[in-house]
């Protein structure tokens, strides 16, 4: 009496049990670096190259190297550093936010997301670190009784709450990866052959058991991190929205930007987790758990803020005529056909077009237009931020300090160079550690997979029939049961 | 001292959720259950208490901001009096921000910190598991035998008739 849904794709195919999820998880981490993960990964640390060669030019004669000027005083960076914080929101919000709301399908690409955000954080800090031009000295925005007398940190200021944001941001997602992946870290330690696998993993999972007693509290402390690390993403990129909106220049000084960012930066993360996760999937063979059903629903997702997004860029240009400030028109004007129009048609195409594709079923669920769309996603964020940055800076209220910015080698290089720093992170995060919630997925199994996970069992001893009463609330007891009624 | 204990393995969260009945209702005090992920009902069937974690977690937020609005206002108001952009010395507005920051912080650190103590989770080289298919993809039933218990085969058939795959002995050094 196995009931399929009609409308509930499962989000497990291919029949798993539960051991075939630990053998497809564990292979990659026990296995030995396959050539192609090889090769990528030597692209990726040749991008670190670039970053570590372009952040000693910057170090070491000075910000001079990148192409700011006394107009354009914020530009690449941070520009780079918006694009990359709002990257890793989809991280938390795949793993806090779909927690709360039981989204099951979030379980195969939580874990993945999670260690994008990572990542991605630990790129995006590096802009406003080495914008300080003295890095060395960056503990001064830490409100820390210092050698001048009593002077304090301003928190009047939001380039300040940005330090405490991304500072709490970054350290609450690592903990709650972290706490995400002791469970799986005790899998493969049990497996473990080797002694330094046995011990790194040992060391790893804490001397996790897996007893009812731990789950039952490691629930309770998952459930109320993602409670607590929902608010936060929401405050996180409220704040870096602020950087700008509570500024007094023309086309930052507006109130839509808190929920507009937040949107855009769910819209780009989702996009990179797409990109990701295709990739992915395909290199460890991980159809059954990625399904087309995980890639449709991320897909809607981008849809609806994508459309979020739309409608704010429409809005901010209303409003810019509506309030009859000529600054603000004049602004916006210069957006569309100033020189630098085509960096707005860019953005304009990428982030309202692309994603209305989505309308489309066949679209939704094809990999390949996916794979696409994400991209030029990420590409129209990119330029979203460069947009709201440069081109607002470069022309404001004094016509005789109007100016362009050209970015230098260095700047294009610190960019490139901070993929090559997540990538790097990135494959040694899907080569050491299971790149899929394992401990999620057997929970969602039995549920979720389309198929009884009991084929291939041990046959059940005599006298068990009496015993296999249906359990109340749990959603599956029809599954047990037949099977038992067919021995 | 060696402390001995059976342990009934069971291949299917529902066939176990019923065996924790019985062999409770049986008299039989139950040391342990593993599993290789959260099985949902457990709780209930165990008769494990609700997790006062959530209330630690409140608890640390609650520190969080008051550490935060004291460290602010101190600072701003007391400490250092300057006027920064025409607003007065204790802007609270401004101070929510880093308010709300700290409290996330703290309660999250707080609370995972209390539940890495609780749990005695610490970094070890050396741990030991009952049984390591625990960790991939079956149930176990731990009970301890008290000294001077030799009817170990009433205890076998209790699990075997709940449908347990397989009973062990497993003595274990404290």
């Amino acid at each position: 009496m196995q009931h399929v849904s009609p409308i509930r794709e499962p989000l497990v195919t291919g029949g798993k049990t539960y051991h075939d999820i630990t053998e497809d998880v564990c292979r990659q981490v026990e296995a030995a670096p396959n050539p192609r993960w090889a090769a990528a990964f030597g692209v990726a640390l040749i991008g670190l190259a670039i970053f570590f060669y372009s952040v000693y030019r910057t170090l070491w004669f000075g910000i001079g190297e990148w192409g700011l000027n006394k107009t354009v005083g914020w530009a690449w960076d941070i520009t780079n550093f918006v694009w990359w914080v709002g990257i890793g929101h989809a991280g938390t919000l795949i793993s806090a936010v779909l927690l709360l709301f039981r989204q099951k399908w979030r379980s195969s690409i939580n874990r993945a997301a999670e260690a994008m955000t990572i990542f991605a954080v630990i790129c995006a800090a590096m802009f406003p670190v080495l914008h300080m031009g003295r890095p060395w000295l960056a503990y001064w925005v830490l409100p820390l009784p210092n050698t001048f007398g009593s002077l304090w940190v301003n928190f009047n200021s939001p380039l300040l709450w940005d330090v405490f944001a991304i500072s709490t941001y970054f350290s609450v997602s690592l903990v709650f990866w972290y706490i995400g992946l002791v469970p799986d870290f005790a899998t493969i330690r049990d497996r473990a052959t080797g002694p330094i696998a046995r011990r790194a993993y040992s060391f790893l999972s804490l001397g996790w058991t897996g007893s009812a007693k731990s789950w039952s509290r490691y629930e309770t402390v998952s459930l109320i991190l993602a409670g607590v690390a929902t608010p936060l993403v929401l405050s996180v990129h409220t704040i870096v929205s602020m950087d700008f909106a509570t500024s007094v220049i023309p086309g930052w000084h507006t109130t839509i930007f808190p929920p507009y960012f937040v949107a855009g930066a769910i819209f780009s993360g989702f996009a990179m987790v797409l990109t990701l996760m295709i990739i992915t999937r395909k290199v460890f063979k991980l159809e059954d758990y990625i399904t087309l059903e995980h890639v449709e629903s991320m897909n809607k997702i981008i849809m609806t803020t994508g459309s979020i997004v739309g409608i704010a860029y429409t809005t901010e240009f209303f409003i810019a005529w509506y309030s009859q400030v000529t600054y603000e028109q004049y602004a916006f004007i210069n957006r569309a056909t100033g020189p630098y129009w085509w960096a707005y048609w860019t953005m304009m195409t990428c982030n309202v077009i692309t994603p209305q594709l989505f309308w489309f079923r066949k679209i939704r669920r094809s990999l390949v237009a996916t794979f696409i769309i994400s991209i030029f996603v990420n590409i129209g964020m990119w330029f979203e931020r460069f947009v709201i940055i440069v081109i607002s800076l470069h022309r404001d209220y004094l016509p005789s300090s109007w100016a362009m910015f050209y970015p230098t080698w260095i700047d294009v290089g610190i960019y490139v160079g901070t993929f090559g720093l997540f990538f790097t992170l990135f494959f040694l995060f899907v080569k050491f550690f299971p790149v899929i919630n394992m401990a999620e997925v057997k929970a969602i199994l039995k549920s979720s997979s389309g198929v009884t996970h009991h084929h291939g069992h041990v046959k059940h001893p005599q006298g068990h029939h009496t015993n296999a009463v249906i359990v109340p609330g749990t959603a599956t007891d029809s599954n047990t049961n037949t099977h038992h009624s067919n021995e | 001292m060696n402390k001995k204990f059976v342990l009934g393995i069971y291949d299917d969260e529902d066939v176990l959720l019923t065996a924790i009945e019985n062999v409770r209702a049986a008299g039989t005090k139950i040391y342990e259950v593993f599993s290789p992920y959260p099985v949902h009902g457990i709780d209930d069937v165990l008769g494990i208490k609700r997790s006062r974690l959530p209330i630690a977690a409140f608890l640390f937020g609650l520190c969080g901001t008051s550490f935060a609005l004291w460290m602010q206002i101190w600072m701003l108001g007391f400490d250092w009096p300057m006027i920064i952009g025409g607003k007065p010395h204790i802007a609270l507005p401004s101070f929510i921000p880093v308010t709300f920051e700290l409290t996330v912080l703290f309660a999250a650190f707080g609370m995972v910190f209390t539940f890495f103590t609780v749990e005695r989770m610490i970094p070890t080289f050396k741990v030991n598991v009952f049984d390591k298919r625990s960790t991939d993809d079956k149930f176990v039933m731990a009970i301890e035998v008290k000294e001077g218990v030799t009817d170990m085969k009433a205890l076998d058939n209790l699990l075997r008739s709940n449908g347990a795959i397989e009973v062990n002995e497993k003595e274990v050094v404290k």
